[in-house]
């Protein structure tokens, strides 16, 4: 790592529903955040893709919610939480090529029940809670060594 | 292959070229599917779309994607094209279809994603998919 920090940075953002200019921008300033940061190139990916698959779930299935980051030397933790209507079956939801997203998602090339799968995949550490009608909360962490 | 190579293979117009036509780029991949291209595209892939809105560039940035080619002749807004400037992405636009553009590059060598590698964890002991 390039830069040494002692303390725990974190960051947070608020997401709305169906905002697709602004979608994308936390995962883009947490990218550029962990850049700066000097985290090795596959752990700054990992976790840009994993916050931005987040990021586009709490944007096209939920109502609202945020995005928070906690960033030490070794790991990554970013926490996705959101009011909506919740996952009712996760074992499902986790399945490639599960989707409930509208056509209009799918035309922008989203909706392919690919997120959920692709997060584990990239996260060292990934857990999922919901509760239908309520909301979704996701945890996915990052370690920054070679492991 | 150079950028600049494959900007001449294709005809293509240079949107942005954020000071990057001689970087060397070693795959590409084609897609509309956002979710594909996140799900299985190695860093410093060349990516050939149709889709032209902001999520592409999104997309492409969160994945340190290499460069963008649209093609068919489908030219993005300018919020994208100013957005890619600022990321330091650069973008092309052909007027080929994606068949014949992917057909002209792959002819000339340049190859498509390595689908033999686990492409998240190659620091961390490298396992196969
Ligand atoms: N935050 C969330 N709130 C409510 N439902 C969700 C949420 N995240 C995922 N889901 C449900 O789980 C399904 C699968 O999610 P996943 O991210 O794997 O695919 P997708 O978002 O549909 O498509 P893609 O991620 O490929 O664009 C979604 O279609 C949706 O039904
Ligand atoms: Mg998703």
């Amino acid at each position: 790592m390039e830069e040494n920090f002692e303390q725990t940075i974190s960051l947070q953002f608020e997401l709305k529903s169906h905002d697709f200019v602004q979608a994308g921008e936390a995962s883009s300033e947490i990218r550029r955040r962990l850049k700066k940061l000097g985290f090795a190139s596959d752990v700054v990916r990992r976790a840009a893709i994993a916050a931005y698959e987040a990021e586009m779930n709490v944007i096209i299935h939920a109502r609202r919610g945020r995005l928070q980051v906690e960033i030490t030397p070794r790991q990554i933790l970013i926490i996705a939480q959101d009011e909506g209507p919740g996952i009712s079956n996760i074992h499902q939801a986790m399945q490639e090529g599960f989707t409930t997203a509208p056509d209009m998602i799918r035309e922008l090339g989203f909706g392919a029940g690919m997120g959920l799968p692709n997060i584990r995949r990239f996260a060292d550490e990934f857990n999922i809670s919901s509760c239908a009608g309520e909301g979704t909360s996701l945890k996915i962490v990052i370690y920054a060594g070679e492991g | 292959m150079k950028l600049s190579e494959v900007h001449r293979i294709l005809r293509a117009e240079i949107l942005v070229d954020a000071g990057k036509m001689d970087k060397d780029v070693e795959m590409a991949f084609g897609a509309d599917l956002m979710s594909d291209i996140l799900a299985m595209c190695q860093e410093q892939t060349l990516l050939l779309t149709g889709m032209t809105h902001i999520q592409v560039i999104r997309t492409a940035e969160v994945s340190d994607l290499a460069a963008i080619i649209f093609v068919r002749g489908k030219r993005p807004g300018p919020e994208i094209i100013a957005l890619a400037k600022e990321i330091g992405i650069p973008l092309l636009l052909c007027k080929l279809t994606m068949y014949e553009a992917s057909g002209l590059l792959f002819s000339a060598g340049l190859s498509g994603i390595h689908r033999d590698q686990e492409p998240h964890r190659r620091l961390k002991g490298g396992g196969k998919l």
